[in-house]
């Protein structure tokens, strides 16, 4: 088990109202690819500034490598790499002089390492002498991963590696990442983008401090409750509000282009189609699509509304 | 609107300072010098002189604190600082006001701080024409008594003398401190000391080592001052070089150390600057005794001018630079300093965090 978390908790705040984490338990095995999936201010920072040692959390206990996140501080600072969703390299440095810093900081050299860096590295080394603030997003999350990397951490911590990176450059970053996961590295990483979570091997949806469900891509698609589908109209926010008004709609909501509707209870899209035409929509467009993980994020969601957290 | 008033702290800054300078400003600095330690020579020692001393005693600007015999002991007393200007009265006080009736005093006065010097023997020459004015009402004839001044170590009445070593305490405590503190939490600020902290670095270590370049540059903005002082000002140094070198390291220490400090309780710039300066800085101009004479400050003020480091460095640098003092002369300031020193890195290893919260 490369990490295990077990009842967590953290709060904030001058009274220690404003809940982070509540009682959070999570184990990641080596070498998975593991996703935590959440809104912003779901609580994901928190758990990995906990799991880096860089917070202490209020109550529970959670291991790296074996290692207490609270006693053994010091070990497991010598075998994580961490990537902070904020850039935090040294803007005035360029790209080599801040790769050199942390490999001397991690008593170990570029060349040591350079073949676990090398295929992100080499896309960044016709900038090596250019500053790292002048980067472009894409690029500074390459050289961040590269810093993250340079001494062959065993678990690596990314923290929304991919929150304002360009489509492109979000792909590439997880082909990275696929690399990094054959070489047998234990990644734990976080993202707010649902497209995301089908290429961990295993995601977490936290919501609100709590874990909702961990599971396999597959196995929480397959979890979907009820029936999906995809409408269109040409007055969409009317439809959205007739949507929610009919009694088989469990929840309506826009999904890009078309709103999606959670139906239980119901075959044919005829009935839905035939509602909508009542409600004076035009040009009505009705699809039985398969649930993403945003839909099941959705589910889950609603369903845990339905049975609020308690209030300790 | 609300932003600010969210933000206690610099709130109570904002309202707490001007208050507090205002009191202090008001009631406790002022150049206006008072209760002054002085010494006495008296070698006339009889009636007339008496008198005399009793009427320079019962002034609120003078306190007798040394009584000499000799007058080689003038120098010794000015020099150690013990008082800051002796009286001198000869033999033939009375002989001359009797048969001449024409008589002189002498005043010697510390010159280090020239404005302080020049105000002490305005004082002395008021209080001898009052006496003056007695006998004659008394007798009703002239009597004149000259006060002849002398200024030590400062004949020229430079003000250099006293605000060069004044100038070098500030920019120490200003380089050492803020600086330290501002990179120290620019890092916090731009989320760097994140990943610093995720290093098997001793996160003392990080620390320390963004606080190496002020030593040296405090070392160099030390020469850079030191040599305009001589050349531009004429500012002489009569110590030793090397003592003032070590003094002034031990200084720039307490200073880092207090910057590390400011450093680990806050979190952005702004809040390490605003309690650099209004915080240190403030004290440091107000306390270190260059400006206010701290002998006529009120009592509570005179202690806290104890607690700032920067009163002892003054002292001992202006003791060696100007009155060529020697380690055995400024040993008690050194402890101070070096104590200050252990005290400040003491505290702040002890507050330092090793986690972001």
């Amino acid at each position: 088990m490369a990490i295990s978390i077990d009842r967590i908790s953290k709060s904030y705040g001058e009274h220690k109202d404003v809940h982070a984490l509540r009682e959070i338990s999570l184990s990641v095995h080596t070498g998975e690819l593991f996703g935590l999936i959440g809104p912003d201010g779901a609580g994901k920072t928190t758990l990995f500034r906990i799991l880096t040692t860089l917070v202490l959390p209020d109550r529970g206990s959670a291991t790296v490598e074996g290692k207490d996140v609270r006693d053994d501080f010091r070990d497991i600072r010598t075998m994580v790499g961490y990537m902070p969703g904020r850039f935090s390299l040294y803007q005035d440095l360029s790209v080599e002089e801040n790769l050199r810093f942390f490999a001397t900081i991690f008593h170990t050299t570029i060349e040591e390492n350079y073949e676990l860096i090398k295929d992100i590295y080499v896309q960044i080394e016709p900038f090596k002498k250019r500053r790292a603030g002048d980067l472009s997003g894409g690029m500074k999350q390459k050289l961040a991963l590269c810093c993250a990397l340079i001494h062959r951490p065993k678990v690596l911590f990314l923290d929304e590696p991919t929150t304002g990176v360009d489509v492109v450059s979000r792909k590439e970053f997880w082909a990275m990442l696929q690399q990094l996961k054959k070489q047998g590295m234990t990644i734990f990483v976080s993202t707010p983008y649902m497209d995301e979570a089908t290429l961990c091997d295993r995601i977490a949806l936290i919501q609100k401090g709590s874990i909702m469900s961990v599971d396999t891509p597959e196995n929480l698609l397959n979890k979907y409750q009820g029936d999906l589908w995809g409408i269109r109209t040409e007055h969409m926010y009317k439809a959205l509000q007739d949507l929610n008004n009919f009694p088989s709609v469990t929840e309506c909501y826009t999904f890009g282009a078309m709103h999606h509707a959670q139906v239980s209870g119901l075959q044919m899209p005829a009935e839905l189609h035939n509602y909508l035409d009542r409600k004076y929509h035009k040009n009505i467009r009705v699809e039985k699509i398969k649930p993403t993980i945003e839909d099941c994020f959705m589910q889950l969601m609603q369903a845990d509304e339905r049975e609020p957290v308690p209030n300790e | 609107m609300l932003h600010i008033l969210r933000d206690r702290r610099t709130l109570l800054v904002i309202f707490g300072m001007p208050i507090a300078q205002i009191l202090i400003f008001g009631f406790a600095l002022s150049n206006e010098v008072k209760n002054t330690r002085i010494g006495i020579l008296d070698m006339a020692r009889d009636e007339q002189s008496a008198r005399y001393i009793q009427q320079i005693e019962e002034s609120e600007y003078f306190e007798t604190t040394h009584e000499l015999s000799t007058t080689k002991e003038i120098d010794q007393l000015l020099r150690a600082g013990k008082v800051q200007m002796v009286l001198a009265i000869p033999s033939t006080f009375s002989e001359d006001l009797a048969h001449s009736r024409q008589t002189q005093v002498q005043v010697v006065t510390d010159g280090t701080n020239p404005n302080v010097a020049t105000t002490l023997e305005n004082y002395t020459a008021n209080i001898t024409r009052d006496f003056q004015q007695t006998l004659m009402s008394a007798t009703e004839l002239p009597y004149t008594i000259k006060v002849s001044t002398r200024m030590l170590y400062n004949p020229q009445m430079k003000g250099e003398y006293n605000f060069v070593p004044g100038v070098i305490a500030l920019v120490l405590m200003l380089i050492c401190t803020m600086m330290t503190s501002v990179s120290i939490v620019k890092e916090k600020e731009l989320g760097n000391m994140e990943i610093l902290l995720v290093s098997p670095m001793n996160p003392l270590t990080i620390v320390v080592s963004k606080a190496i370049p002020y030593i040296f540059m405090g070392l160099l903005i030390l020469t850079i001052i030191l040599v305009l002082s001589v050349t531009i000002l004429h500012v002489p140094i009569h110590g030793s070089l090397l003592l003032l070198y070590v003094v002034s390291l031990i200084f720039i220490f307490s200073a880092l150390a207090l910057g590390l400090l400011i450093s680990s309780f806050t979190n952005s710039q702004q809040m390490a600057m605003m309690i650099s300066l209004m915080g240190l800085l403030l004290p440091t101009v107000m306390f270190s005794g260059f400006m206010f004479p701290i002998e006529s400050m009120p009592w509570p003020l005179q202690l806290i001018s104890n607690l700032i480091p920067a009163k002892w460095y003054f002292y001992s640098i202006q003791g060696i630079m100007i009155k060529g003092l020697g380690i055995g002369a400024i040993i008690k300031e050194i402890a101070i300093l070096t104590f200050f020193a252990i005290f400040f890195i003491g505290l702040s290893v002890k507050k330092f965090q090793i986690r972001l919260a």
